[in-house]
């Protein structure tokens, strides 16, 4: 491909994950892997439990992700991850990345207890969950990473999650954990560069991507950026990293209100005008504390 | 191993590759998948179609950056759809910043 004058990348030109693959329309964990393949390059083994991703890869024998895939089962995401790099430490192949890609129930609800072992043991791998903030992939049912206010199919009638997400980034740094961070689809520059610097550190890195879902979260199909960069926006999602217990937060220019990012989902459109104040008070009080550890590091 | 004639016309995927093993050892020890997923033309799932229009289009690459499947490719500055895979979810026409992508009905 030519690259004309004043075309500007800001990411990796190269494209390893190839298309026909089965995604829904829209679809932002598809997104992420794109730019994770991008991030990494050809030199990876990536490792996928149960989740939309061991559907959207392709039936067998054919795979769209370009790099060698390990499909594994919903709890052993991060165990697998250590067992394929003891692997590969055995064959003295010590440049090839171990990606562990899981969404948000096989990372905060079924893989917990293997990303925890994998963690405490200090494996030297990157661990993603793509968070869809729900069990996307089975239809839609509640994870303990479904935010306050927000519809399942396993909240019954008119009822909605009244619990609010559970923060596995805090859970990993209370592992002391060398690298964790969250990143989001639409901001790819953002995410590529935590990627690369989670690359370069020993250790086990933790990186959580917001993957808005059109299907879950009601919502039509062209509107998965706009969601990204309101999440951002709203503090809902906040991009932060923890480097070695110091806290790095990217701040949005000006702090919009939660309804902008509630009101284009179906999943939230149950919610009264107490509950919308009351997830405010969350978020801002959420996005406070977050401030203080900045300051505090 | 070598696959024998029959099989390799099952995979008629444009990325379809044949792997020869030189003897058991180097075989790998479970399944592997080998191709690609370019067999699989989505755009037949596709309702609206997104239409470029060349004139508007500033070359900023967003739609290129976004694109999930990725189907749109740069050429001589320009993006260019590919048809057989856009699964027409319309993501390029939302980011555009100049309205250059247009949406049109999927004409069956």
């Amino acid at each position: 491909m030519d690259r004309p004058k004043g075309l500007k990348y800001t990411i990796p030109q190269g494209e390893i994950m190839s298309p026909g693959h089965l995604a829904c329309q829209g679809c932002g964990a598809t997104l992420a892997m794109r730019y994770a393949l991008k991030a990494l390059g050809r030199e990876t083994i990536v490792v996928i439990p149960a989740c939309c991703w061991s559907i959207i890869d392709g039936p067998f024998p054919y795979s769209s992700i370009g790099v060698p895939m390990f499909h594994t089962a919903f709890e052993t995401a991060a165990s697998t991850a250590s067992g394929v790099l003891a692997g590969l430490q055995i064959k003295n192949k010590h440049k090839v990345n171990v990606l562990a890609w899981a969404g948000d129930g096989g990372t905060a609800d079924i893989g917990i207890q293997a990303l925890s072992g994998a963690v405490e043991r200090g494996d030297d791998f990157i661990y993603v969950c793509y968070d869809n903030e729900a069990y996307m992939n089975t239809g839609i049912q509640r994870s303990s990473s479904t935010p306050y206010g927000a519809w399942t199919t396993t909240t019954p009638g008119k009822s909605f999650k009244t619990l609010p997400k559970k923060n596995m980034v805090e859970i990993m740094v209370a592992h002391t954990i060398p690298y964790a961070a969250t990143a989001n689809i639409a901001y790819p520059e953002d995410f590529i560069e935590k990627l690369k610097k989670a690359r370069d550190i020993r250790g086990p890195k933790y990186i959580q991507i917001l993957a808005p879902c059109p299907v879950g979260w009601k919502y039509s199909s062209e509107k998965t950026i706009k969601l990204g960069r309101l999440a951002f926006e709203t503090c809902i999602f906040p991009l932060y990293e923890v480097v070695e217990d110091r806290y790095i937060v990217k701040k949005p220019s000006s702090k919009r209100p939660v309804t902008e990012y509630l009101q284009l989902q179906g999943r939230f459109s149950h919610l009264k005008a107490e509950e919308i104040s009351k997830m405010q008070e969350y978020v801002d009080s959420a996005w406070k504390k977050l401030l203080k550890k900045e300051e505090q590091a | 191993m070598k696959k024998s004639n029959s099989k390799k016309k099952k995979l008629t995927g444009q990325g379809a590759k044949t792997i020869e093993f030189k003897n058991h050892n180097d075989m790998p020890l479970c399944a592997v998948s080998l191709t690609d997923t370019l067999y699989n033309k989505t755009g037949s799932w596709r309702s609206i179609r997104p239409v470029v229009q060349k004139d508007k289009c500033i070359s900023c690459l967003l739609c290129w950056k976004f694109c999930p499947e990725p189907c749109i490719s740069m050429v001589d500055g320009k993006p260019v759809i590919d048809y057989d895979y856009c699964k027409g979810c319309a993501i390029c026409i939302e980011v555009c910043p100049k309205g250059a992508i247009v949406s049109e009905d999927e004409k069956k």
